[in-house]
């Protein structure tokens, strides 16, 4: 995955509130092929009408949000199914961090799989981001992971907080399997534990 | 969101979880009984006790193949296509789109190549995964489990802490049999008092929903406890701990009583004989204690409250029965009162206008919210009092779900009232299979998502139990079961 560090780009006001997963990336494109990307299935159903064509509205369709690479969103952003594929569809799309007062728990974590900085801010404070961004269309913000904060148009600063576990590999753009490996020989200790203690686990018939 | 009258004043008390106690919550112990190890960053590594997996896994085996990795334990997981499976047949052409047919096709593959314990197609074992583990024996008390989907919480009912997860952490637990995670904030959510008649665990969920909001649980894993949740069956609690994930919960859960042991005990893969005593045992010691501390609590008085319907795009959309479709010119909150027009206006729906009477044109009982025996039972006693008069489809959550009604005579009531009896799957719940609701079509359902596109393009979901589902399609408009 992409390393991620800071980020200095077109930021797009979605006022709306509970964006689920099905509005994110709809359950009937789900079984496509992870090489072909997902940009075209984001927000599907939101940005194109039954013949495929643009809804002119709809802010991913307008310029300059068209290169959007940060969303400035509401409450409950990503909450529903797991679907790994909505996070997928932002980030092909070319957005690498969603800014919300809170995030599907599922998604959060899909999220930062991909490279894609899920940022935490009070729901005032992205009353704030959403209404300057709509002052100032195509401004570009910056979003700092080092340093844990985001700079407003009006120039402002506002700190995030991250898990540093999370922004760890975020920063180095790696993913947990390698590292989890390196564990082995506690992991293996565990198992065998685990299979003596619980044995009736692991004596079924198929 | 809005506020249920009947509903008690919310009680956040944030206490200190530095408290020094000796006590302990259910969720505690599950995970200390699966911490591996903690590293350095605070977050512990935690060894998943069984994997189940869907069609929808594919993705993950993919990865794993691309990276020259295999499935670390394979006894530790289990597997059944539910989400593209057909409900007019369990054939496989019966699929017939070539995407979903690849990837339940690739699930058999998948678990074939690894000697994973797989319920096919054809196999009287198949069902959505979330009815299957319980049912099967395979979810036990203690348990940490994981899936790729969102309803894992459902587990938890047995008193398993079962989280739903993407992709990549799918292949990490394939991978790894392990999982990194910070240790959640815990909410308990005490329902107290004897549910009205008519009134079932699907309302008792949704009024939760709605009290605590779509967001109410996030960071949180919630625990339900209560004399009206220890008196429920466990189907009841896998409908209530369905929709912890609504709430925005990681997981939710119920600790384990003698009702879970009755209803474990004799299951397929439940231990036996000397095993069944050595692991009851266990579950003996896994229950909260009663002055555990919880982070946050919540109290619902169970006594007041009425069928539950959902009138709007979010789970916490949800009013009693006899509520009224809320009016966004009442709206003070510039933000909330263009969620409402713009909810009122994708539902079609006026402001102030009752959900009772609303006119529905098609009915679905299904998905793993509600479509298990009992939940079948209760639309049956509902059906048998008259005709559909709308299209009406009731999908089994597993195949015996569907044999089980059918020894008990279930399908034949639901034919002579004019609903269509189908196989078990996934079906207009998420309508990956191809069973949708029409643009602009207005759909009463058990399912638990009332999101926009959700059950199709177009959508427009009314959630509620299978007792009320039943009286809509008798009707053909949302109605009161209890009138």
């Amino acid at each position: 995955m992409e390393p991620f560090n800071t980020l200095t780009g077109i930021a797009a006001p979605l006022d709306r509130p509970n964006v689920d997963t099905d509005q994110l990336m709809p359950a009937r494109y789900m079984r496509k092929p992870r090489e072909g990307g997902f940009q075209t299935f984001l927000f599907r159903d939101l940005r194109f009408d039954d013949s495929g064509n643009e809804i002119p509205d709809f802010v991913l369709n307008q310029e300059p949000y068209r290169q959007a690479r940060i969303l400035v969103a509401d409450r409950n952003f990503g909450g529903g199914s797991s679907r790994e594929q909505a996070a997928w569809s932002l980030s092909d799309f070319g957005i690498r961090c969603v800014v919300a007062a809170d995030f599907g728990d599922i998604f959060y974590l899909n999220a930062l799989k991909c490279g894609l900085l899920p940022v935490r801010l009070s729901i005032d404070i992205c009353l704030i981001l959403r209404r300057q961004l709509h002052a100032h269309p195509g401004f570009k913000m910056t979003v700092d992971l080092p340093q844990q904060r985001v700079q407003a148009p009006d120039g402002q600063y506002y700190s995030f907080s991250i898990d540093p576990f999370h922004k760890r590999r975020l920063l180095e753009g790696l993913d947990d399997i390698g590292f989890t490996l390196t564990h082995e020989t506690a992991m293996s200790a565990f198992e065998q534990g685990y299979r003596q203690r619980f044995d009736w686990l692991f004596d079924y018939e198929r | 969101m809005p506020d249920c009258a009947a509903l008690q004043s919310m009680t956040p008390t944030s206490r200190s979880s530095t408290i020094v106690s000796m006590s302990k919550t259910l969720y505690e112990r599950i995970w200390e009984a699966h911490s591996i190890l903690e590293g350095e960053d605070g977050q512990t590594l935690l060894h998943v006790g069984r994997h189940i997996a869907h069609d929808g896994s594919y993705h993950a085996f993919e990865f794993l193949r691309q990276r020259g990795l295999r499935v670390r334990r394979p006894d530790q997981m289990f597997a059944t296509p539910d989400h593209g499976v057909s409900s007019s047949s369990h054939e496989l052409a019966a699929i017939t789109d070539p995407e979903q047919r690849r990837v339940v096709e690739l699930l058999e593959k998948n678990t074939q190549e690894y000697g994973i314990v797989h319920f096919a197609l054809n196999d009287s074992r198949q069902g959505i995964v979330h009815v299957v583990g319980p049912e099967q024996g395979i979810t036990q008390p203690g348990l940490l489990m994981a899936c790729g989907d969102s309803h894992t919480s459902t587990h938890g009912a047995l008193g398993a802490l079962a989280f739903g997860m993407g992709a990549s952490d799918i292949l990490h637990v394939m991978a790894t049999q392990a999982i990194w995670q910070r240790r959640s904030k815990t909410m308990r959510i005490a329902v107290e008092g004897i549910l009205p008649l008519g009134v079932t665990a699907k309302d008792v969920i949704l009024a939760i929903i709605a009290k605590i909001g779509a967001n109410g649980a996030v960071g949180h894993v919630i625990e339900f406890t209560g004399s009206t949740i220890r008196s429920m069956s466990i189907e009841e609690r896998l409908t209530v701990c369905n929709m912890a994930i609504e709430a925005g919960a990681r997981a939710g859960m119920v600790s384990p009583d003698d009702t879970t042991y009755r209803y474990l005990n004799g299951r397929p893969f439940a231990p036996k004989g000397a095993q069944w005593d050595k692991a009851l045992a266990y579950w003996h010691t896994l229950p909260s204690d009663a002055d555990a501390v919880y982070d946050t609590e919540v109290a619902l008085d169970a006594a007041v409250l009425s069928p539950m319907v959902t009138w709007g795009n979010s789970p916490e959309d949800a009013l009693p029965i006899d509520g009224k479709v809320p009016d966004p010119a009442a709206e003070t909150n510039i933000e909330r009162r263009a969620y409402l027009l713009r909810t009122l206006d994708y539902m079609g729906l006026t402001p102030g206008m009752p959900l009772s009477g609303l006119v529905v044109d098609q009915v679905f009982i299904g998905s793993c919210a509600n479509a298990r025996i009992e939940d079948l039972r209760a639309a049956a006693v509902v059906a048998r009092r008259g005709r559909a008069v709308v299209p009406t489809l009731v999908v089994p959550g597993s195949t015996q779900v569907k044999l089980a009604a059918e020894a008990e005579g279930l399908d034949r009531v639901f034919r002579e009232a004019g609903f269509l009896w189908a196989e078990s799957s996934c079906s207009m719940c998420v309508g990956m299979n191809g069973d949708l609701v029409g643009a602009g079509k207005r759909c009463a359902s058990t399912s638990n998502r009332n999101f926009v596109g959700r059950q199709g393009k177009g959508s427009r979901t009314h959630l509620m139990s299978p007792a009320m589902a039943a009286a809509a399609a008798l009707t053909g408009h949302i109605t009161d079961v209890r009138k």
